[in-house]
């Protein structure tokens, strides 16, 4: 269960990183998961909305950008997946492997109301 | 709807503590471990294993951590070596800051050490993403958990450099196998270097303890 201090990592980038006038504004807060990021984006969502209900960014939801999980063949060259984390190429079945993206677990953007959608 | 670019890594905080710890481990000249496992797999038998093997060759400290008490703390202090324990007080995972305390506490302790032993709460998922600054990620199983673990809790194995299979005298009486537990870890990290060890018997210590030595001169 670090979903929770993940979340509360998640709202102090948000609050250091956009001005202050428009954190009661942010609709959204754009979040990239990795599917071997470790993180069960329910338990993040549900800590997320937990922590800011008494804040000023009450009403804001987390947004998931879903990142699958890759991996290039230094053998065969292919770019593979495999729903397990195992770093063998589904291709060839060269272990010689690197994963290419499945790890990222990064605050992209906020989307925040316009005055005139106010 | 305005956006606002951030790109920043979640973890980013912890991660430039972790960056600041290894500087302080490089000025140090200190090799760190950071040991991972479920609960019960027997790190700290190996923590204490370790140190009764190598603590004539290099000078060793060592972090604990756990939800609540100060027992394993008390364990490894039988040992005669500066021990830290950080109580988490409910977070299932070390984060770089508590290193960073727990760091501070051991100062003047440290000027002889070699080694720096940090063994994290017992949990098989959460340690895995939060960087401590170590050199060295090792997981510790126990036969006991089942030869299906790697494949279950994959993050750990895929970002740990060692294995180290614990209790392996308890092998006849568990239904694991030795073999499919090596494959399954192999399949999802086929860079981890493994070890069989038991903490009762002392079978394999030797091993895994001439790999940590020859790690820390290199």
């Amino acid at each position: 269960m670090h979903e929770l201090s993940l979340a509360r990592d998640i709202i102090d980038t948000v609050q250091q990183n956009v001005p202050k006038e428009e954190i009661c504004r942010i609709k959204y807060v754009v979040v990239k998961v990795g599917a071997f990021s470790g993180v069960v984006t329910d338990s993040l969502k549900f800590s997320f909305q937990a922590i800011t209900s008494d804040t000023e960014l009450y009403g804001a939801e987390l947004e998931i950008i879903d990142i699958p999980f890759l991996l290039k063949c230094n053998t065969c060259g292919k770019t593979t997946t495999n729903e397990f984390g195992m770093m063998i190429c589904s291709g060839c079945g060269s272990v010689d492997t690197e994963m290419i993206s499945g790890n990222e677990l990064q605050v992209v953007e906020v989307k925040v109301e316009t005055m005139e959608e106010i | 709807m305005d956006v606002i670019t951030i790109e920043r890594k979640v973890l980013q905080k912890n991660d430039e503590i972790a960056s600041k710890n290894r500087e302080f481990f490089i000025q140090k000249n200190l090799f760190t471990i950071n040991l991972v496992s479920s609960p019960g797999s027997g790190k700290t038998s190996l923590v204490e294993r370790t140190i009764e093997k190598i603590k004539d060759k290099v000078s060793i400290a060592v972090i604990e951590g756990d939800v609540q008490t100060d027992i394993d703390a008390k364990r490894v202090s039988n040992y005669n070596v500066p021990v830290v324990q950080i109580i988490t007080n409910g977070a299932c995972h070390l984060e770089a800051n508590l290193v960073k305390d727990a760091l501070a506490n051991l100062e003047g302790k440290l000027d002889n050490a070699g080694l720096l032993i940090i063994e994290n709460v017992g949990n098989l998922v959460c340690p895995a993403g939060y960087d401590l600054g170590e050199d060295l990620k090792v997981v510790v199983i126990s036969v006991t958990e089942g030869d299906d673990k790697p494949l279950k809790y994959p993050k750990m194995f895929m970002n740990s450099e060692v294995l180290v299979i614990n209790k392996i005298d308890l092998l006849p009486y568990v239904n694991c196998s030795i073999k499919d537990l090596r494959a399954n870890a192999l399949k999802i990290n086929p860079k981890l270097k493994i070890f069989e060890t038991s903490c009762t018997s002392g079978e394999g210590i030797d091993k895994w303890c001439g790999y940590l030595t020859g790690s820390i001169k290199k």
